[in-house]
């Protein structure tokens, strides 16, 4: 189907011999909302580097908007997974963000009416993430979450069809998580946007998702959340006893798989 | 052999009078050579620092400094010019760095290490070949601004022309793979390319400053004025200029007093730099941060 934001194929990523996962068939139409779960180490981020035309698929074929994956795709947003900025890094969030629109030109920006267009695309990017108060800071300086902000507002300002965020909510506390997934439902909803979001916890997603889709134990799924979120459906997966609690705020908990699911920041495997 | 120092057949005027003043100082060729020369490298020197210290490529900087000495030593050996023996070493060194450190690896700075500190040794060895002329190596070491020629002055010019071209050219997608490398290389940045063309271009600007302030004090031009700028100044263009700006006031005050100081220039040049850096810093930390 044409229509499809991003549809794959028998997909397979990793090496000759050694897959990461593979036989991943799907379709995400245009203007969804998708979470990305899965333990760490099973390949999220390896998708994004294929949807990203980084990375070839080691089998089956991806169509990213009608066509193959390919580098430097500016209908493709992304916003990698943050480790701390430098406290000095001499830039402030309005210079990063800028970088979104021309940072891949070559020359040195001239002054004129281009110029003065992209200065106002900044400014609209840097409003619609709400970061006008501290966009002409350092970013080093700032908290992980308003980092976040100008890093969505740097993916965003190159007006993008689909939006790929790699952990946007890690080292959040849950009141930003909270804030930050609103955002962004908002902003794909204004703005039409395809959105895959790679997140451990779904719980402050769960009312704002379409669907979620599963990279887990080298293969891959995707549902709504009511269907995956299950306990018979988590045990498939894993290929463990898995037991999804759910309380009566309708917060998911996903137990026996602490050590891949409970602990963001666990060793990966 | 002494350090090279300005030596005058008659005392020079210094006084209030400016033109005066400034007839006394570009009054010999030697000195002529040497604001032109100093110019052209500080430009280019506090323009790639920038970068340098963006980059957090320091060490690298000074690695290739120490990587030219043998190749500049290994020049005079052969009774060819120093400054090819730099531009070969140093480009050679800054290609395979660049390669290595397209993703900042962990334990590089171990390699550069382990390999600057045997070329020093490698340098070591072609002086003692050359027996005879340690004034040669000295003045690789520590810079020979006030024994510049019309030649050294142009070969400056054409080696600052194409950093300066360069730099300009490659000016926001190096921004952003320094910045933001992840997403620049997302947005089709080559990254890897973008690296080892930076380091053959910081080669050929640290084989061009070692004639000013020598392999040893290459920092005093490339990384102080750089660091300096950046944390007074948060915006990319402007803190490039203004570190570029630091650069010539520190050659040219350097080179200004040395005129009048029976000392060397090199030590005027690294100590103003020096001691700005100090300033800087001990006002921001009163201030309690860095400037935005």
């Amino acid at each position: 189907m044409s229509s499809a934001a991003i549809a794959a194929r028998d997909l397979a990523a990793g090496y000759d011999g050694a897959r990461i996962w593979q036989g991943a068939t799907f379709e995400i139409a245009q203007g969804e909302f998708i979470a990305v779960l899965g333990p760490n180490g099973a390949g999220k981020s390896t998708l994004f580097r294929i949807i990203l035309g980084l990375l070839r698929p080691a089998a089956g074929s991806l169509q990213v908007l009608g066509g193959a994956p390919r580098r430097g795709d500016a209908r493709i947003g992304y916003v990698p997974q943050r480790r701390t900025i430098d406290v000095d890094l001499p830039v402030r969030g309005r210079d990063l963000v800028k970088l979104g629109v021309d940072g891949h030109r070559l020359g040195i920006e001239v002054p004129g009416p281009a110029r003065v267009a992209a200065d106002r695309r900044v400014a609209e990017a840097i409003h619609a993430v709400r970061a006008d108060a501290y966009a002409d800071r350092r970013v080093g300086r700032l908290s992980g979450g308003e980092q976040q902000r100008l890093s969505l507002a740097q993916a965003l300002v190159g007006k993008p069809e689909i939006l790929l965020l790699d952990e946007p909510l890690a080292s959040l506390d849950l009141r930003n998580q909270i804030g930050m997934a609103a955002l962004v439902a908002d902003l794909a909803r204004q703005q039409g946007l395809t959105v895959l979001l790679i997140a451990h916890d779904v719980n402050p997603l769960l009312n704002l998702i379409d669907r979620v889709l599963y990279v887990a134990h080298g293969q891959t799924a995707i549902g709504k959340p009511g269907e995956m979120i299950t306990s018979e459906t988590l045990t498939r997966l894993y290929g463990a006893e898995v037991e999804v609690l759910r309380d009566r705020h309708g917060h998911l908990y996903v137990v026996g798989l602490e050590d891949e699911i409970a602990h963001p920041h666990g060793a990966a495997p | 052999m002494a350090a090279p120092t300005i030596l005058l057949l008659a005392p020079p005027y210094f006084g209030w009078d400016v033109v005066r003043d400034l007839q006394e100082l570009f009054r010999y060729p030697f000195m002529q050579h040497a604001y032109a020369a100093a110019t052209l490298v500080a430009i280019v020197a506090g323009a790639i620092g920038y970068f340098v210290v963006l980059r957090g490529s320091s060490f690298a900087a000074h690695a290739l400094s120490h990587i030219g000495f043998a190749g500049a030593t290994g020049a005079v050996l052969l009774g060819v010019s120093p400054l090819a023996g730099l531009l070969v070493f140093t480009g050679g060194a800054g290609a395979a760095m660049g390669w290595l450190g397209g993703r900042r690896l962990r334990g590089q700075d171990v390699v550069i290490g382990i390999v600057l500190a045997w070329t020093l040794g490698l340098g070591v060895l072609f002086i003692a070949l050359y027996s005879g002329n340690v004034q040669a190596a000295f003045a690789i070491l520590f810079g020979e601004i006030l024994g510049i020629s019309v030649t050294d002055v142009q070969v400056t010019a054409i080696a600052a022309a194409i950093t300066v071209v360069a730099l300009a050219v490659l000016y926001r997608p190096l921004l952003f793979a320094s910045v933001d490398e992840e997403v620049a290389e997302a947005r089709g940045v080559p990254v890897q390319a973008l690296s080892i063309i930076f380091m053959l271009v910081l080669a050929v600007a640290v084989s061009e400053a070692v004639q000013v302030v020598g392999v040893l004090l290459i920092f005093s031009l490339i990384v102080t004025p750089a660091a300096i700028a950046e944390r007074l100044v948060a915006r990319p263009l402007r803190a490039l200029i203004l570190s570029a700006a630091l650069a010539l006031l520190f050659a040219w005050s350097g080179l200004t007093i040395a005129y009048y100081l029976p000392y060397p220039v090199s030590f005027f040049i690294t100590s103003i730099a020096f001691f700005s850096y100090l300033a800087v810093r001990g006002v921001l930390a009163l201030r309690g941060r860095a400037a935005v």
